[in-house]
């Protein structure tokens, strides 16, 4: 009996071990890629940095848990970046250490993780990468006075405080970018616009499009809504904006909605543009999408793969070559990490942040720099920041030609 | 056991009841907790990661132990408590947005969002409280699960918005028509943010004490007793006149209500609040009901030794990283077994009686010096 049970409670724990070595693979070469990398600086401390002493970055997001494709792409694309940064010297000549914290996209543990960041000697925070802990931890760093510049939380609230930046756009602030995109190419004089309302991202984008594109004199002919409840039929809604004669239809909604719609007009042999919001990203991959009915379509996103430009180039030939296995997660969530990461070597430097700094004067100075300097980044060109935290930048339009997605 | 009443040792203990005497180490265990956590942090020694375990854990001791008493002591499997943690939260945090600048007095206010929030958790456990009397065991379990869900999605639905003309109310946003100086109080599911943060570590003891203190004298009243009866033989109960649907609705009112304050204090705490799986729905409700069992049905102090070690036990194993969820686990896994499984219990009444035995046997050795 006696040895049964041991028998038991031994093989349970092997399936377990079992389990753990099928489910953690990605994050386990996580380790190994940070391992590899300390080991390159270990060996280019000694000579390559020109001051003693770390300039220690933390990052907060969900590594584990319903969200964590999000948390484990950032934490590669910073991780990407702080390798590179270390490989040509550092910041200002210091070391950078870069270390993540899991918070299960949930308020209460990102503040005991920002706890655990502080305790490691955390100068400066590189987070949180979702919505609701990010404003739970902003108000954290609004106490210790510490630099936060969130990769991608995009609710309005992130930011609040003064020390408090962002990498992405706020959900709003795309309806205002989109508008811009439409009159600044001329690419209809009639929109239309389908919108989900029981969606605070979708309602959020909308209203500021509407203002937006009453203030550039774009003529919006219609503006019509679904819930998510009524997310199958649009029979009705795309009647409407066929029969105003809508050359355009602007689609802030994410893209299952989206491809529906797209069949429901072809099906009437209505064929406008589109332009959707960031949700759009991921239509391709979806599965049996028809190629021909999403051809051409445009969609506001921060980083497209195929880009040309000379630092997207070196973003993805290095997120490929650090991580081979993982370029399911080099996505916009990587870009921003990236980006996040040499904006705060940007303004670090023009503030001449230094190894021994605390936190608090860390955030005074940073929070003027951030405001001067000018990073020309994976998510856009020549991005510059308002005292307020929001971050300037053209927007980066992907266009869906011949199947594949390509920077317009 | 006629000899050992004469040791002046046990003859002094045997003067207090031995249910008073659990509590009274109950009370010290947690004052004794309070006391080194207090000193630690006023003395600066405490990590900053500690420091922000500890009003959570507060939070969950108080959800353990009120939930304790409908599992344990009243012996319903309830899967919906976060529920009432959820609407302590809300209400509580509604109250304080509200009445951040017409009531400056800052433990007035909180002091009245803990009535707030404690009144509106009851009237949801009485709300509950009456379908579920009808029910047992599986079918009760179901509904509780179902209720916590419909808290979760109704917080989640409704915007809430106050300007010149009065309090609006609405579907969404864009429903609420409200005048240019309104200002949308509860969000939909981005919930209520502006929560003046005004939970401390003593405030969650002084409400762990008291939570302590009704729990424990509810248990050891007549009414408890009654309460326990109908746990063990619900038939037996009935039969010598004890109003089963009166304590059953009883029970229920006083744990939502102490889960309704649990709350207050959760949404108190952070900036922010929003209801999503992890934090009012059904995980939480579970991890609850994890800490209530691994800390015995019915014993209290197991309930927050149980609520306070496995809260903080993710948070102790960040230095093991990416193993950590695997570990934590994987110790859950081995507490349960070793609290349980038949080969430890044999094993802990071996130990016991050794124990026993070598107390009494010193006690005599005393005697005959």
């Amino acid at each position: 009996m006696k040895i049964k049970k041991i028998l038991a409670v031994v093989l349970a724990f092997a399936m377990v071990f079992a389990f753990a070595a099928c489910g953690g693979n990605g994050i386990k070469e996580n380790i190994s890629g940070e391992d590899s990398s300390n080991a390159a600086n270990g060996g280019a401390e000694s000579g390559s940095f020109a001051n003693e002493g770390t300039i220690k970055i933390g990052g907060i997001g969900p590594l584990t848990g319903d969200a964590a494709q999000y948390g484990v792409a950032v934490n590669l694309g910073a991780q990407l970046a702080v390798d590179e940064i270390n490989a040509a010297g550092g910041i200002n000549g210091y070391k950078v250490e870069y270390r993540m914290e899991d918070d299960v996209n949930d308020a209460e543990k990102a503040v005991t993780a920002y706890g655990t960041l502080k305790d490691w000697g955390m100068q400066m925070l590189m987070g949180t990468v979702t919505s609701t802990p990010c404003e739970a931890v902003s108000a954290e760093a609004e106490n210790d006075n510490m630099f936060l510049l969130t990769p991608s939380g995009s609710a309005v609230s992130c930011i609040k405080p003064d020390v408090a930046f962002r990498v992405c756009f706020s959900d709003p602030n795309q309806g205002i970018v989109a508008a811009d995109y439409i009159s600044d190419n001329s690419l209809a004089s009639k929109i239309g616009v389908i919108f989900n309302s029981s969606d605070t991202y979708s309602t959020g984008i909308k209203d500021k499009f509407l203002e937006e594109a009453a203030k550039k004199g774009l003529e919006v002919v219609a503006t019509e809504s679904f819930t998510n409840d009524s997310a199958t039929d649009f029979t009705a809604q795309v009647t409407n904006v066929k029969d105003k004669g809508a050359e355009l239809v602007f689609l802030p909604i994410y893209y299952t909605p989206a491809s529906l719609i797209m069949s429901q007009a072809k099906a009437m042999d209505y064929t406008p543009k589109y332009l959707g919001s960031d949700g759009m990203d991921g239509i391709l991959g979806m599965e049996n999408i028809d190629t021909t009915l999403v051809e051409g379509v445009m969609y506001l996103t921060p980083f497209v793969k195929s880009a040309t430009d000379a630092v997207t180039t070196r973003f993805v030939t290095g997120f490929e070559k650090a991580y081979p296995s993982q370029a399911s997660y080099l996505n916009q969530f990587a870009a921003d990490a990236y980006d996040a990461i040499y904006a705060i070597k940007a303004a670090a430097e023009k503030s001449n942040v230094t190894a021994d700094m605390e936190a608090s004067a860390i955030g005074d100075a940073m929070k003027t720099a951030m405001t001067e300097i000018s990073v020309d980044g994976v998510t856009g060109t020549g991005i510059t920041w308002a005292a307020d935290g929001e971050p300037t930048k053209a927007p980066r339009v992907a266009k869906i030609v011949n199947g594949n997605v390509e920077a317009a | 056991m006629e000899k050992n009443s004469n040791s002046p040792l046990v003859k002094k203990s045997s003067s207090i009841r031995p249910a008073t005497k659990k509590n009274l180490i109950t009370y010290a265990v947690v004052v004794a907790f309070f006391v080194l956590f207090q000193t630690l942090s006023a003395t600066g020694n405490l990590k900053n990661a500690y420091k922000a375990l500890l009003v959570p854990i507060c939070i969950y001791v108080i959800m353990a132990v009120s939930l304790n008493l409908v599992v344990g002591v009243l012996g319903e499997l309830s899967l919906g408590h976060a529920g009432f943690m959820c609407i302590g939260a809300y209400c509580g945090s509604f109250f304080s947005v509200l009445t951040k600048d017409i009531i400056t007095v800052t433990w007035l206010r909180f002091t009245l969002a803990f009535v707030v929030a404690a009144v509106a958790a009851a009237i949801a456990g009485i709300l509950i409280g009456i379908p579920v009397l009808r029910l047992k065991g599986d079918y009760l379990a179901i509904v509780t699960l179902a209720f916590g869900e419909i808290i979760k999605t109704v917080v989640n639905a409704i915007y809430i918005g106050k300007d010149s003309k009065g309090f609006h109310m609405a579907m969404s946003t864009a429903g609420l028509g409200m005048e240019p100086d309104g200002q949308v109080i509860l969000n939909g599911p981005q919930g209520i943010s502006g929560t003046p943060r005004n939970s401390t570590f003593v405030i969650g003891f002084i409400l762990v004490m008291i939570t302590l203190f009704i729990v424990t004298n509810l248990m050891d009243s007549r009414t408890g007793r009654a309460i326990m009866s109908i746990r063990d033989n619900r038939i037996a109960a009935e039969s010598v006149g004890i109003d089963v649907t009166k304590y059953k609705l009883m029970v229920f009112t006083v744990s939502a209500a102490i889960a309704g304050c649990a709350g207050v204090l959760y949404s108190h705490n952070l900036a922010t609040l929003t209801a999503n799986t992890n934090n009012f729905g059904y995980n939480m409700s579970i991890m609850i009901l994890v800490y209530v069992v691994l800390g015995g049905l019915g014993n209290i102090r197991g309930s927050i030794i149980a609520a306070a070690l496995l809260y903080s036990l993710p948070e102790l194993l960040r230095g093991v990283r990416d193993y950590r969820m695997l570990i934590y686990s994987l110790i859950l896994i081995i507490m349960m077994i070793v609290n349980n499984g038949s080969f430890f219990v044999a094993l802990r009444e071996k130990l016991k009686f050794r124990l026993k035995n070598k107390k009494g046997a010193a006690a005599e050795s005393k005697e005959a010096v």
